[in-house]
This record gives structure tokens, C-alpha cells and sequence, in this order.
């Protein structure tokens, strides 16, 4: 997964303020946050030397297109189907004690996270802990996977 | 609910939508046992004898006709099917003098023996859901091997007395060659072993519980082990083949091992076979031979020994039944180099094309226990789980391991 600072070097870093944002760095966090579109930083697109940088920007860019809304990216090929995150996460174990919580697989629709076809599948968005601007940071599935299948951005 | 025959864990809790014959989808089905249901399209195999496609009652008389001819036959394989036909099995080597082997490594065998003779402790995966803190993975990577082994056991579940689970009451070790899977899970305890080097680290944790400086390893880590061993209320150490192999012939030192964590605390072992029914064919022949594995029933009386394990077995046979496995993919070259023998006939009764149905004279199919044939199979802890067929077989014709051995048998 990218970080701030490798979006932010491939930015122009002349603070020039025509996105709205204070310096080319908070460009960068909004761009990992989702917030800002490359396409909002004006000398990248309108400038010839910046050329080379913006195409590896979109680059880099290009899987968290990918992303759910709460920022979760899942990659099926690499996932073993193995339900470690369908058990650790906290919302499933709330949504079905009776079967999440010791291990089983879940029946209903409530739960987030849930294995189809031997990979993971994500539901639900809105009630996983990251939805939304009061967000907790919440990385019980990310932590538990053995493959890095899944990861937030 | 369906069962899933993919691996020794049995999963339960399988949801499959089936239309018109076909399933179309399922949940909950790990990605082994995803191609494991997939499989039931793929690959299948048919009456065939010396590569020519035959009808499926030429290629049952065909293999009775060669196991009624043959003075030595080795009968192997046994682990993917269900005990009933496993039964059946038996029955059939009595009624030929035959010798019956699995192929599964001969260590496996041989802890096995111990945990059946109750030399070593053992516990079932409820027990270790509801009681367990500590799981040592040894020489076992459960991520590849049984995928839903932590999630559904091992380390992620609640249990009755682990309500915080991995958060805070479960530690998870794992002693292994590499950095695999499972060990990326529990990194703080991951021990590398130099390959072959168990013996040492079973001899280095004996010298750390008995207070003493380890001779191998890192020092500190291993007191930091010792200490993490003493402290547990309930350990399970779930040892691999990579641990099996490296410890063959030395299993006494594993004994005493386990034998001195339980003077300090409450520790069991859990072997994990990887085929679907393992389990069910070591207690099944124990109960009707009074041996587990690798058994010569020529002459009525059961005779077990070095020759009739299935290294020698393979050169000394004069015919071969393969059933339940792949012998020639799993076996290491030499044996299944005497198995593939110019002169000895092989019959393969087998659902999916394999290197053993490609070298065989004759080739008999049958449906796939779990999903087209029921019965009953023993999950890798002694557990009985019994399932019905998901679904009917796609070709009327199609008979269970059962039914084929029972037809042979009657021939006979």
C-alpha cells in the first residue's frame, strides 16, 4: 500500500494552493484519504515537465480506486478463505454471537465480512467501525489474515 | 447445512445453493474446500481398462479377475473415503490375504499409535475452542494445510472459557523452517528451526522447563518459551509433518516431553492428518486388526512389522488396489517406483483423474464421498460426523467407494 509521502513525491511541491489546500502534503493525505481526485491539482495537468510524474501517479493510484467506502480493498487472489477476519471482527461477533463468535459461519445478512466461493466478501459497509467521518480505526480483520488479502488504505 | 470433505477439519457449516443438479454457490466453504466442491465437475474419471474406455461392469470384472489371481495383493490408500467403505475395505483384504497400508508418512502413523494407546493426551477441538490459551503450531502451517483450523479452533473463536479470545487470553506459537502463514500471525512466537533441527529444540524446551540453559537457540527466547509454557492453564501443541518427519524414530523424546508439561500444567496433542478420514481408518483397523496401519492379513492372523509397512510392501506386492488417495502423486519416488512395477497390475478406484488413474491397467470411477456419497468419517480429533449426499451423481451408473468394494467383494 502507498503512503502519503511516496503520493507526495511524485506532486509538483510548489505549495502553489490552487487545490484549496494548504501545501502539496495535505494534497497528498487528502489524495490517500480519498477526499481529493488527482485531477484537482492543476500544474500536474496543465504543465508538460510534470508529465512523467502524473502518469505514475495514476499509476499508484489506480488500485485504491478499488476501495470500499470505509477504505477496504480486498484482493481475492490472494485470500486462502480461511474466515479468520469473518470471526475476529468485532461487528460480526456482535451481529451473531451464537455462530461468529465461536468459529461458525455466519447465516444471516447483518455481518460486514463473510466467505463466498472460498474468498471473502464485504457487506453492510455502513456498520463496519471506519463508515463514516467519526470513524475508529478498527483493524481486527487486517491484523488476523495470514495472506494480506485484505488491507485499508 | 452441508459438510465439507476437503480436509480433516469437516466443516459443518457449509451453505450450498444447488439448481437443477449444479451448485451454484457456496458460503462459508474455505478456498480448499471451494476446489474441493468445484471439483465435482472437473476431471472425472471412467471405466477404463489399459487406457480404453470400457463399460463400468467390464472394468469391475477385470479387477476382480486380477485380484482373484494374484497371491500377494497390496491393498493402499483408505484415507479420503468414508468409514463405511473403509469397513468394507477391511472385509475384502481378509477375504484376499492382502496387505492394507495408507499413505500417509510413517511418522504420523506412529504418534498416532501412542495417542490411541492414551501414552500421550489428546483432546478434541471443542475442548481446545472452550479451554485452550495456548496452541503451538509444530511443524504445521494450518493457514495452507487446514485453512479454517485457527478461525473455527484454534485461536480466533470465543470459547466458555476464553471469552476474549486472541485479544487477551489466547497465545498462538509456532515452531517452523520458515516463515510461513501461520507464523505471520503470531510473530512474537515464531521459532525458525534449521531443517531437521526438532529434536534439538524438543531437547532445548526439556532443559528450559527443567530450569537449565538451552543449548540451542536464542537464550533468552527460549527461557521467554519456557516461562510462556509454564505459565498456561491448557496447551494444545498440533504437530505438522515437517515436525513428524524430523523427529521419526525419536518420538520417546516427544513423549517425555509432553509428559513433563504435564507435570507442570495441562498440555494435549493433536496430530493433524490431512486427509478427510485418516483418523477413521488408524481406529477403524485398530478396532477389527488391532493395528493401525500397514497390516498383513495373509493366513487369517494380523501380522504388522517393517515388511509390511508400505515401503516393502510396494516391491514385494504382486498386484495393487488403489483407493481413496493418489499413491504414486504422494509416495516418494522409490515406492511408488515399485508400485508402477511392469509386471504388477494397478487398479485405481478413484472420482478424479490422477497420476495413479493415468499409470493404472484399470481405472474404476465412483462418486465423491461428501458430496455425491453419505456416511460417516472421524474429523482429525476422533470425532464422529456422519452426512448425507448434497447431491445425486451426474451419471446413474456412478457407485460409492462402497458400493464398488461390496461388488467386488461379492465376485470374489
Amino acid at each position: 500500500m502507498v503512503s502519503a509521502m511516496e503520493l507526495y513525491m511524485l506532486l509538483p511541491k510548489t505549495n502553489c494552493k490552487k487545490c484549496g489546500l494548504p501545501t502539496c502534503m495535505a494534497f497528498a493525505v487528502g489524495l490517500l484519504g480519498r477526499e481529493k481526485k488527482v485531477d484537482e491539482c492543476l500544474p500536474l495537468i496543465e504543465e508538460k515537465k510534470y508529465e512523467a510524474k502524473l502518469k505514475k501517479l495514476r499509476e499508484v493510484m489506480a488500485p485504491l480506486e478499488n476501495a470500499s467506502e470505509t477504505g477496504l480493498i480486498i484482493h481475492p487472489e490472494k485470500c486462502f478463505g480461511c474466515g479468520n477476519c469473518v470471526v475476529a471482527c468485532p461487528v460480526n461477533v456482535a451481529a451473531e454471537p451464537t455462530r461468529c463468535a465461536v468459529g461458525l459461519g455466519p447465516q444471516g445478512e447483518k455481518v460486514i465480512l463473510r466467505v463466498e466461493d472460498g474468498v471473502v466478501k464485504c457487506n453492510n459497509l455502513k456498520e463496519c467501525r471506519r463508515f463514516g467521518p467519526n470513524k475508529i480505526l478498527c483493524n481486527a480483520c487486517t491484523a488476523t489474515c495470514p495472506s494480506k488479502a485484505i488491507e485499508f488504505v | 447445512m452441508a459438510i465439507c470433505t476437503g480436509c480433516s477439519l469437516l466443516c459443518e457449516d457449509i451453505e450450498a445453493t444447488i439448481k437443477d443438479g449444479n451448485i451454484t454457490a457456496v458460503k462459508n466453504l474455505c478456498r480448499k474446500g471451494n476446489g474441493h466442491y468445484q471439483a465435482l465437475k472437473t476431471d472425472r474419471t471412467k471405466p477404463m481398462i489399459d487406457g480404453k474406455e470400457v463399460a463400468l461392469d467390464a472394468a469391475v470384472s477385470k479387477a476382480v479377475e486380477i485380484l482373484k489371481n494374484s497371491k500377494n495383493p497390496l491393498l493402499c490408500g483408505w484415507s479420503n473415503m468414508t468409514m463405511e467403505a473403509q469397513a468394507a475395505g477391511i472385509l475384502l483384504a481378509r477375504k484376499l490375504g492382502a496387505t492394507i497400508c495408507d499413505t500417509s508418512p510413517t511418522c504420523q502413523e506412529d504418534l498416532m499409535e501412542r495417542i490411541m494407546d492414551g501414552k500421550i493426551p489428546t483432546c478434541t477441538l471443542d475442548d481446545v475452542r472452550n479451554f485452550a490459551d495456548t496452541s503451538v503450531f509444530w511443524g504445521s502451517d494450518p493457514s495452507n494445510s487446514h485453512p479454517r483450523h485457527l478461525s473455527r479452533f484454534s485461536y480466533y473463536p470465543r470459547g466458555e472459557k476464553r471469552q476474549k479470545s486472541y485479544e487477551e487470553e489466547r497465545i498462538c506459537v509456532t515452531v517452523d523452517v520458515r516463515k510461513s502463514a501461520t507464523a505471520t500471525l503470531c510473530s512474537n512466537y515464531y521459532f525458525r528451526q534449521p531443517p531437521g533441527g526438532d529434536a534439538e529444540f524438543a531437547e532445548a524446551v526439556l532443559a528450559v522447563l527443567d530450569g537449565k540453559i538451552p543449548k540451542v537457540g536464542d537464550k533468552k527466547r527460549m527461557i521467554e518459551l519456557g516461562t510462556l509454557l509454564r505459565k498456561t492453564e491448557y496447551g494444545v501443541i498440533f504437530p505438522g509433518p515437517g515436525m513428524l518427519l524430523a523427529l521419526q524414530g525419536k518420538m520417546d523424546l516427544f513423549e517425555k516431553l509432553v509428559a513433563k508439561l504435564n507435570e507442570i500444567t495441562k498440555f494435549k496433542v493433536l496430530p493433524m492428518p490431512e486427509h478427510c478420514n485418516t483418523r477413521g481408518y488408524y481406529q477403524l483397523m485398530r478396532e477389527q486388526t488391532g493395528f493401525i496401519n500397514g497390516v498383513s492379513l495373509r493366513g487369517g492372523a494380523p501380522a504388522h512389522g517393517p515388511e509390511q509397512r508400505l515401503a516393502a510392501a510396494a516391491k514385494s506386492c504382486d498386484a495393487v488396489l488403489a483407493v481413496g488417495s493418489d499413491p504414486l502423486a504422494e509416495l516418494p519416488l522409490a515406492t511408488a517406483r515399485a508400485l508402477t512395477r511392469a509386471n504388477v497390475p494397478l487398479i485405481a478406484i478413484d472420482p478424479h483423474r490422477s497420476l495413479t488413474t493415468d499409470a493404472a491397467k484399470v481405472v474404476i470411477p465412483s462418486a465423491m464421498s461428501g458430496l455425491e456419497a453419505g456416511g460417516t468419517a472421524l474429523r482429525m480429533d476422533g470425532v464422529k460426523i456422519a452426512f448425507e449426499p448434497l447431491i445425486k451423481p451426474g451419471k446413474p451408473d456412478l457407485l460409492s467407494d462402497e458400493q464398488i468394494l461390496a461388488r467386488i467383494m461379492e465376485a470374489i
